[in-house]
């Protein structure tokens, strides 16, 4: 059998085209699946969380402090009530059942007469910066509260605000920004969604008794291979205008690179995950096996590739792991572009371990592709 | 080469410690129709998938359509038709579809022409906007020979075509089959109907990967010095289950209203039935499933 035949390839291309249109799932499957996964993962982000439990800690019960506390209130982040001691407020941060700790110092009202610019302390349970990131902003303009109550020699004499918020984020010191995870869900949301399309194309074909057929034809497994991705790159970029329109629409992100320049990364990016799904699809005995074996390199790749956690923040041994996966650096290139406007020759050191990645696995599927039963 | 188009030597498969295919030797001369028979586990579709390229032999030589069967697989899978005993096209596409899937693999010139030429030929027109799933079994195994036949192959290799489907359509299924041989196709075709093993010219009976026997069905059933004797009437029944152990009798059984005793033995089959006076006996033929449970029995012995 000679090499490579484009008519061979566009047969089964054909095909499997054909085969794709006819099944309702998976075109429900490709639909509904990224928008169910972005807006799942964004609903955080996307719902601005009012009403916020709060406790209050007063060491110090003056009228200052009233204004304080209804400030809050009516600013509709916090919804107060009063702790009776430390180690309450304390526990009660701990189990989640409120979200802030609101601590007026002793002496509130007086440093706040004498113009000393008293510090109210907020603990924050951050381990979902999402959650709490607006009501956090908004503390900024509650700080000129007492300026009408404030003694007169204050009023004049003071540009500074009468207090200050110290936020103290606890449990998750990063906090993560919502600009920030947008155009990191975009990369998530792809990969979870083209994975699966090609992995179980093959072993379908074993199980349905397909593949017989399939083998006893002369193809040559790079037609065979290129023909089961072909119609599927097509469907991730389908996927991609779908979550980048929904992302820009719904989750306000701004797209302040070349969009051309992040559609052209994502082709690699997609690539790289169908041929890794059609690999696993060639490597496992059954359509079981191939979900396991996929979910098997879904959850090292979203966990380590810098989404769930600070890139940053992770043991060397994570992160040179997560190096390996093309999602780590499509993610960079993600945030590269739409928040930073990076361009070619910037994004260009995180495309080429995806092309790279992308070829080796390759490589591996055509090695393990049978062209015989045995 | 040759003037077969498939012969093979000492051929042997085995999966893991299970001896499925050993030292197997068949000749099949060209326009020829073989029959492949054998119990199920027999080493039919090992055998078959070897000899279109699909599974490597362990061991053996030999060459089908004059190439090698170790070191040339590849080519042998492009000229042979091979007809899977599962019907291993898609549900999801129709039958001009796969027509065309298949005729393009092969790289047909003028694809289009060529399977409308076969739908046809194959009397397929009125499913050709079908879906292959919405079949039924007859016009599945139909259009699964018109897509291996598409490229004209030399030699078929059919692995239980027939299965599963109603009798006038194994009929006629045959028919077309011994129209394309008078055209000079070679077929070898794997069966467990013994009408259609007796239309074969050649027939091959497998047992445990070997060759029980092999020939014309007449010879197959003559050199196996069956005898056998009919009896028709009341007390059949009781009859076979005392004949079973009887000395001579190889098998009895009762297929509706006729008992068939079988036996190698003459003057002790002869002996046995006389005792069953009752029941009028009458020397028959043996027919070719009489003599492949003969051979069992006396491979098991």
């Amino acid at each position: 059998m000679n090499g490579f035949s484009f008519r061979r390839f566009a047969a089964v291309l054909r095909k499997e085209w054909i085969q794709v249109r006819r099944d309702p799932l998976t075109l429900r499957f490709i639909i509904l699946l990224p928008l169910m996964q972005l807006f799942l993962f964004a609903y955080a982000i996307n719902t601005n969380p009012k009403d916020l439990p709060t406790g209050v800690l007063s060491a110090d019960h003056s009228n200052y402090e009233r204004r304080v506390i209804a400030a809050l209130q009516e600013s509709g982040y916090y919804d107060t009530r009063a702790m009776k001691s430390e180690a309450e407020a304390e526990r009660a941060l701990a189990e989640g059942s409120v979200l802030f700790v609101v601590n007026i110092p002793p002496n509130f009202a007086r440093s706040v007469d004498r113009g000393e610019n008293p510090s109210i302390l907020m603990d924050a349970d951050a381990s979902d910066p999402t959650a709490i990131s607006y009501a956090t902003a908004a503390l900024s303009g509650l700080t000129n509260v007492l300026d009408r109550d404030l003694p007169p020699a204050l009023k004049t004499a003071t540009p500074n605000p009468a207090f200050n918020f110290e936020i103290h984020a606890r449990y998750n010191p990063e906090q993560l920004t919502v600009l920030n995870t947008v155009p990191g869900l975009i990369c998530v949301v792809l990969m979870f969604s083209t994975l699966f399309l090609t992995t179980l194309s093959i072993t379908r074909e074993r199980e349905r008794g397909t593949m017989e057929n399939l083998l006893a034809m002369p193809l040559r497994p790079m037609e065979v291979m290129l023909a089961k991705i072909v119609p599927y790159i097509v469907i991730g970029y389908i996927q991609v205008i779908l979550i980048i329109a929904t992302s820009a629409l719904v989750f306000h992100l701004p797209i302040r690179g070349s969009l051309p320049l992040l559609l052209l990364a994502l082709f690699f990016f997609i690539a790289s995950n169908l041929v890794l799904g059609l690999t696993i699809s060639t490597l496992a005995a059954s359509q079981m096996q191939a979900l396991q074996l996929a979910q098997f390199t879904l959850l090292p790749s979203f966990m380590l590739s810098g989404f769930m956690f600070p890139f940053a923040g992770m043991p060397f041994w994570a992160q040179w792991a997560g190096e390996i996966f093309p999602v780590t650096h499509m993610l960079r290139i993600s945030r590269g572009v739409l928040l930073k406007g990076n361009n070619l020759a910037e994004i260009l050191p995180q495309l080429w371990p995806i092309a790279l990645f992308t070829l080796v696995v390759t490589m591996i599927g055509l090695w393990f592709y049978r062209e015989t039963l045995d | 080469m040759n003037d077969f188009v498939i012969d093979v030597h000492d051929l042997r498969k085995s999966f893991g410690a299970n001896i499925v295919v050993n030292r197997l030797n068949l000749q099949v001369e060209s326009g020829e129709i073989c029959g492949f028979l054998g119990a199920n586990g027999s080493g039919k579709t090992t055998t078959i998938r070897m000899l279109c390229g699909l599974l490597s032999p362990d061991s053996g030589s030999g060459t089908c359509l004059g190439f090698d069967l170790m070191r040339e697989p590849h080519r042998i899978r492009r000229e042979v038709g091979y007809m899977t005993q599962r019907f291993s096209f898609y549900d999801d596409l129709t039958v001009a579809e796969t027509l065309e899937f298949v005729a393009s693999v092969y790289l047909l010139q003028d694809p289009r022409g060529t399977v409308a030429g076969i739908i046809s030929r194959m009397e397929l027109t009125p499913y050709a906007d079908r879906l292959a799933g919405q079949l039924s079994g007859g016009w599945k195994q139909r259009l699964a020979l018109a897509a291996c036949v598409l490229h004209q192959p030399k030699l078929l290799l059919l692995d239980e075509p027939t299965a599963g489907v109603d009798a006038a359509a194994r009929r006629e299924f045959w028919d077309l089959i011994h129209d394309m041989a008078s055209e000079g196709l070679t077929v070898l075709v794997s069966t467990h109907y013994m009408d259609e093993a007796e239309r074969c010219k050649r027939i091959v009976y497998l047992s445990d990967g070997h060759i029980v026997t092999q020939g014309a069905p007449d010879d197959v059933r003559r050199a196996a010095n069956l005898i056998v004797f009919e009896a028709s009437g009341r007390g059949i029944d009781e009859a076979a289950r005392a004949l079973r152990r009887a000395p001579g009798v190889e098998s009895a059984a009762v297929f509706g209203s006729t008992l068939r005793v079988a036996g190698t033995d003459r003057e002790a089959l002869s002996r046995t039935i006389a005792a069953h006076p009752q029941l009028a006996w009458q020397e028959v033929e043996p027919r070719l499933e009489d003599v492949f449970i003969h051979l069992l029995a006396e491979r098991a012995a």
